[in-house]
């Protein structure tokens, strides 16, 4: 395709234009002063939607939502001061979590910076240590370009957001628009292909191993590299686990998959981290909920790390072998390797291997009381897993509902399971969920969720509204902050401070005054009814308000200072 | 044990904060700091001062490179002597002089008459 010929157009018919071109055709914002052109343009033009939402934390949670469900660049367009700062939640999710996101912000004249005009804040200051780059665009001629630039650098290498700072005059002069085919950038070129040699020595100690373990993280998911994961693990033989942002990057159904690891993972997975003489890290950064005390991490483990940001690499752990580049090139030129090579994974060594781990699984960590009269949280998740057939995007807030929703719903997929890891935010759920339902519109979207985390952007459910997201929310309420709770009663002898919720609001009622259906189900006996009527309404935005059992804790649980093998058991 | 190191970055405003932000970000000390552009307008040279051992200053180095502005141009010095001869050392490359690195093997050798001798 030719570079487009010079035509003269106002800033706000730039950015529209740029937006086309990097194929964004939902935007996720909400206007103000400063953005007011940029509003104008999109009124007149078809091609890029914009949905409305009534908070912008919201609309950087829903690009959020939208980029983790596709793998695409999410956008989100807020306006100066204000707008911004109600952004930098979402931002610093999005950077904790290695999104790729694009946040526009308005911003006051050139002339008034620095001035402390109206609704005017020092956006890219702010935004410094929590995004992967910014720009403020102070020269219309730089725009396109400026633009260009923010989705390649959200994008490649190790994704993460990108703020471009849009003060209102630049949106309202006058340039000629020419879009650039590339751009190239001298002092930011991320690895692609690992190297040779690394990876020939990286197979000599995948084969040598004889208690091997895969640890397989968020890389793998943001670097579109499932089906080569499932190959090369499948391949080997060998088991893997997978870490919370990593969920989904090899089907948990199978039988080599033991489940999630760190903090809240299974028995199973955990010790055999522990006892492995070989970790094959892919797209994994060795966060504290998975290796908790450092000090006793994988004592007899040589450590193959490949990842494609080199500064992951051997940054809490020290690793043996590492491959810097994405991990869907190495994983293939392992893949051809392994192949080619004489050398076979040790049989006799593996065998006794899974003897061992097949001990480990037979502990049932994930065991709870199914005779009871109270509703358990975690019968509620595999209800849903079961009457969605596991194929259900999952969006989810943060405490003991996100725990349980990684332990259950066995996710076989990637881009399935949204929640924020890294930052561990509460009220991203339900934006989640909207950015995830308008890039699937046919699909079923659940969002699991707590009387805390669902009241922090509770005003969106206006948003689902009025764009007919028929979003199914499941609540599991227990009336307290459950994760804060579990902490009190485990560490703090029952004192439980401000964890009670008082004053919760009739959530039925609630969401009837949005506009949608509530449902409140108080016995075990009626929850597969509920989600089976909620799952066949196909148009309207279902709320489940589940009353679980207000005792029931997360198990396994690895508490603060002890080793992976040390964890509380139920 | 303290380390220079010399950074190749663009000229672009906010390059400056990036590398001090990510710093006090990080819990790195900066005892020393001084930025300039280069014969080349759109690009800066930057040399500060800080301590750690070699896994911090590794990771430091990992870091820096992770900006965007930064480029793969990245050189660590680093120093052993007395506190004079690092002032005066320090001095030097911040008037933005290119010096050659000449590695030599780890080795000590003492002043004057004191003389290792089998």
């Amino acid at each position: 395709m030719s570079e487009k010929t010079a035509v003269e157009l106002t800033g706000a018919e730039i950015f529209v234009r740029c937006l086309k071109e990097e194929g964004v055709d939902i935007l996720f914002g909400y206007p103000g002063g400063a953005v007011l052109h940029i509003y104008d343009a999109l009124y007149k033009q078809e091609d890029v939607t914009h949905v409305l939402v009534r908070h912008e934390q919201a609309a950087v949670h829903a690009a959020e939502g939208f980029a983790k469900s596709t793998g695409k660049v999410g956008t989100a367009l807020v306006t100066s001061g204000p707008g911004a700062t109600n952004a930098i939640t979402g931002i610093a999710d999005a950077y904790m979590d290695s999104v790729p996101l694009v946040v526009f912000t308005g911003q006051v004249n050139t002339n008034l910076i620095g001035n402390d005009a109206f609704q005017e804040t020092d956006s890219v200051g702010i935004t410094r240590p929590i995004v992967k780059h910014n720009f403020l665009v102070k020269d219309i001629a730089d725009l396109a370009d400026t633009i260009k630039k923010a989705f390649y650098i959200a994008s490649s290498g190790r994704p993460g957001p990108v703020v471009v700072d849009l003060p209102k005059d630049v949106t309202a002069a006058k340039a000629n628009f020419k879009y650039p085919k590339s751009i190239r950038m001298r002092s930011y070129k991320p690895t692609v292909k690992g190297h040779p040699g690394q990876i020939k020595r990286a197979l000599e100690m995948i084969l040598k191993a004889e208690k091997p373990i895969i640890y397989a993280g968020g890389g793998v998911v943001l670097g579109g590299a499932a089906e080569e994961l499932t190959t090369f693990t499948r391949e080997l033989g060998y088991p893997i686990t997978n870490t919370l942002m990593g969920l989904g990057g090899y089907p948990a159904s199978d039988g080599q998959s033991l489940g999630m690891l760190g903090m809240h993972g299974t028995y199973e997975a955990n010790m055999a981290m522990h006892h492995a003489d070989v970790v094959i890290a892919i797209g994994a950064r060795f966060d504290d909920r998975v290796t908790g005390n450092i000090e006793k991490f994988c004592p007899n483990a040589k450590i193959v790390h490949m990842d494609v940001d080199p500064a992951s690499i051997s940054k809490t752990v020290k690793v043996d072998v590492p491959i810097v580049g994405q991990v869907k090139e190495i994983l293939s030129d392992l893949i051809s390797a392994l192949r080619d090579s004489s050398k076979k994974p040790k049989d006799a060594a593996l065998k006794a291997w899974w003897k061992q781990i097949e001990e480990w699984r037979s502990m049932d960590c994930l065991k709870y009381d199914r005779d009871s009269e109270l509703i358990k949280p975690q019968y509620v998740i595999e209800r849903l897993h079961a009457l969605t057939k596991g194929d259900a995007y999952v969006t989810s807030d943060v405490g003991q509902h996100q725990m349980w929703a990684a332990q259950y719903y066995k996710f076989d997929k990637p881009n399935r399971w949204i929640n924020s890891g890294g930052l561990g935010t509460m009220g991203v759920g339900l934006p989640f969920a909207m950015g995830a339902q308008m890039a699937h519109p046919e699909a079923t979207v659940a969002c699991v969720t707590g009387e805390g985390s669902i009241q922090m952007c509770i005003q969106e459910l206006s948003t689902c509204l009025q764009y007919g997201l028929p979003l199914k929310i499941v609540l599991l309420n227990n009336r307290y902050l459950g994760m804060v709770r579990q902490w009190q009663e485990f560490f703090y002898q029952g004192r439980y401070a401000m964890s009670y919720m008082d004053a919760l609001p009739d959530f039925v009622k609630l969401a009837e005054a949005y506009g949608h259906v509530g449902m409140r189900i108080e016995r075990p006996q009626d929850v597969d009814g509920a989600l089976k009527e909620a799952l066949a309404m196909n148009d309207r935005l279902v709320f489940m308000d589940f009353i679980t059992d207000d005792t029931e804790n997360v198990y396994p649980m690895i508490p603060a200072g002890a080793g992976q093998n040390e964890m509380i058991l139920v | 044990m303290r380390h220079i190191i010399s950074i190749l970055m663009e000229n672009e405003s906010g390059a400056l904060s990036r590398v001090s932000g990510l710093f006090s970000a990080r819990g790195y000390n900066i005892e020393s700091l001084s930025v300039a552009p280069t014969n080349d307008p759109t690009l800066s040279r930057m040399t500060l001062v800080t301590s750690g051992n070699e896994a911090v200053i590794e990771q430091i180095v990992k870091q820096l490179n992770k900006l965007i502005d930064v480029t793969s141009e990245i050189y660590t010095v680093e120093l052993t002597g007395t506190g004079e001869k690092l002032e005066a050392f320090m001095d030097a490359v911040g008037e933005g002089c290119i010096l050659e690195v000449v590695r030599s093997g780890a080795m000590g050798i003492a002043r004057g008459e004191r003389v290792l001798k089998a």
